[in-house]
């Protein structure tokens, strides 16, 4: 079923739209994740949708009740972690899923075998004397989450809560989220590294408020116009400079490489002409299948006042 | 229940492991009343006093010697000159001048009215007050022992103080304190706790679980209650054993007029945390909200009736004014309800109001 469902949801602050005629939805056992540059309007989408802030216009339902006229039932089926850690740092692990079991209703016989499912598939079990505030980041975020696993919700929002945390860390999170997505959770997760989308059954876009692209990862890749280049070494960054300004082009340094998107059509030969022009000798360029990456940077460079080289 | 129960144990916690809140929050109120209280009860002697004698009669030295040999006064180094009282005080040479005119004698052998001036300097309340005090009872014993009963003249102590009209006791001071000590425990510490939860993002957290805006409240203010109970308690015991302040009034109507004022308390708390994003910003907002008019515009340090008149007006909108006089009233005058109650109905009017507001603005929304 239909588990969270986002109809034209409209959200201003003043003259600032924050959100623009957003629709989403996302299916029971289904994982899909938002990305967007920072300033898109990710958070204020999910505060919308968890009703922490009333929007101008739309509709929000949650497995089938009505944001507006049902909330109270929707937050006995929902779990939400924000952007930022809140949890109780001077309370222990064990005193924060504790008390999120008490203000969720979770019967005491229910609480301890709940606890030892999330101790034990959270692996946070060796600290559940420790305070939250001398966790690290991964394990907080673990933590974060399992407080929202307490009541076992059926509709799980995510605001960007693999930021700041180690691979590996962000890894077994995932691990964590796709076990959920099994048992018939439904997440929209937010993230702010392209690497992780693989894991997500499709992908939206967002930027400037607004839904620029949805689908699968395969789905997104092929709907890309242009071809992609790679120049597996540095040239100096005044030459960098200099190439920036070549129309129709964009550079990225990734690591200690360059990597080119030219349009739709360009081969080899042309861009070794347009580089050399340049003053730049094109030493061992190839052109390369483009990325998720790629998708986005071409799709938010084509919108108004954003910079491709984010 | 059981969510309310959840908050107020988290609550207890959070209050436990902050050390160092909890001890500010304890030994302020005490360290509090020992300076109000010690700074008035101090033992006031050596006072400076300058006996105008125009009587120039063995009544009148008579008089003077009993000031002197009281142990309280010594003699001031001022002669009765021509010079203004005031040089005399402001150069420091006398706290107080007493000043005989003539007849004096002659009153006391026909009984007749006669009056004695006390000029005393107000700069320091506590001398002042006690040199006014003094002067009435040595001037009343004299009278006693030098005069038969029955001819007990009418002899006034015109008594006047300057700059500083009105006289503080350390009963009135301590007994203050009670009612700022409660003000600002609950205020404080609650726009403080919710202020947090805001300032680290757990409102939001909580603000999608099902426990309600009502439940955040009580669970939170709860714990409050008890600490600031406590810390009444602690400084109106110190007041009753340590200062020997009389408790002539009952405990229950004065309990009842402290539960209405924290109420107060606690809902200018909520208040100014829901205006408020930060815990710094609470903390100046309660702080010029509630401590500010609580010291000075509740009659504790300053009295209401000398104050320019459009101040007078603001005071009835200050909880604190009620509970101060109130529990003045209670305690050292035994005053019952049936004094009290439109001191009651005042405050009663003003928790009511304070505690709806809170509620209303308490929003269930992120801003």
């Amino acid at each position: 079923m239909r588990a969270i469902e986002v109809i034209g949801l409209t959200k201003s602050y003043g003259e600032i739209k924050a959100v623009k005629d957003f629709s989403l939805s996302v299916e029971s056992g289904e994982i899909v994740a938002l990305a967007g540059p920072d300033g898109a309007g990710k958070t204020t989408l999910y505060r919308s949708i968890c009703g922490l802030i009333d929007f101008d216009c739309g509709e929000v339902r949650i497995m089938g009740h009505d944001l507006q006229s049902e909330f109270e039932s929707i937050k006995q089926v929902m779990g939400y972690m924000p952007e930022t850690f809140s949890l109780y740092p001077d309370l222990s692990v064990e005193e924060n899923l504790n008390f999120f079991a008490g203000i969720f209703g979770v019967k005491r016989e229910e609480l301890e075998e709940r606890k030892r499912y999330l101790y034990e598939f959270s692996g946070l079990a060796p600290f559940a004397k420790r305070r939250a505030q001398h966790l690290s980041g991964g394990m907080k975020q673990k933590l974060a989450l399992c407080c929202n696993l307490v009541h076992q919700p059926r509709v799980l929002l995510l605001d960007e809560p693999t930021r700041g945390v180690d691979p590996l860390s962000r890894r077994q999170f995932w691990e964590i989220l796709k076990q959920l997505c099994k048992g018939g959770t439904a997440i929209l997760v937010a993230t702010p590294y392209m690497d992780e989308l693989r894991h997500a059954r499709r992908t939206i876009l967002m930027s400037g408020g607004r839904k620029l692209a949805e689908g699968t990862a395969e789905e997104l890749i092929a709907s890309y116009k242009g071809t992609v280049f790679i120049l597996p070494w540095l040239p100096p960054a005044q030459t960098i400079d200099k190439l920036a300004k070549l129309p129709n082009l964009n550079f990225q340094r990734i690591g200690g490489a360059l990597r080119i998107r030219a349009p739709q059509g360009t081969s080899l030969d042309d861009l070794s002409g347009q580089l050399l022009e340049a003053g730049l000798e094109p030493t061992d360029l190839k052109q390369v299948s483009p990325d998720l990456e790629d998708v986005f940077v071409d799709l938010i460079s084509q919108e108004p006042g954003v910079s491709a080289n984010a | 229940m059981n969510r309310i129960g959840q908050i107020a144990l988290k609550e207890i916690r959070h209050i436990l492991r902050d050390t160092r809140s909890l001890i500010i929050a304890i030994l302020m109120p005490i360290l509090m009343t020992f300076l109000y209280g010690y700074a008035i009860n101090l033992d006031i002697k050596n006072i400076k006093l300058a006996i105008f004698d125009f009587d120039h009669t063995r009544a009148s030295r008579q008089l003077a010697e009993s000031f002197y040999n009281s142990g309280y006064f010594v003699r001031a180094d001022a002669q009765p000159s021509l010079s203004s009282p005031e040089t005399v005080f402001k150069q420091g040479k006398a706290h107080a001048i007493l000043t005989i005119l003539p007849g004096f004698e002659e009153a006391l052998q026909s009984a007749k009215p006669f009056e004695i001036g006390l000029l005393v300097d107000g700069a320091d309340a506590n001398l002042a007050a006690a040199t006014t005090s003094y002067s009435r009872i040595i001037l009343h014993r004299l009278l006693e022992e030098t005069l038969p009963h029955e001819n007990m003249p009418f002899v006034n102590l015109s008594q006047l103080v300057l700059y500083n009209p009105d006289l503080k006791s350390s009963h009135f001071f301590v007994l203050g304190i009670i009612a700022v000590i409660l003000m600002l425990i609950s205020a404080l510490l609650t726009s403080l706790t919710i202020a947090r939860e805001k300032e680290t993002g757990t409102m939001e957290q909580l603000l999608t679980t099902p426990v309600r805006p009502y439940e955040i409240i009580i669970g939170k203010v709860i714990p409050y209650i008890a600490l600031a109970a406590l810390d009444g308690f602690l400084v109106w015991g110190f007041g009753i054993f340590h200062f020997g302040i009389p408790m002539n009034g009952s405990i229950a109507l004065l309990s009842a007029f402290g539960v209405i004022y924290v109420i107060a308390a606690l809902s200018i708390g909520i208040l100014v945390s829901t205006l408020v994003k930060t815990q710094q910003v609470a903390m100046l907002t309660t702080f010029v909200t509630t401590m500010m008019p609580s010291v000075l515009l509740s009659g504790f340090a300053f009295e209401i009736r000398n104050m320019p008149k459009f101040l007078q007006i603001i005071t009835y909108a200050v909880p604190a004014r009620y509970f101060v006089s109130t529990i003045r009233s209670i305690m050292l005058k035994g005053s019952g309800i049936g004094v009290l109650w439109h001191q009651a109905l005042g405050l009663g009017v003003i928790s009511l109001v304070l505690l709806t507001l809170a509620i209303k603005k308490f929003e269930i929304k992120v801003t």
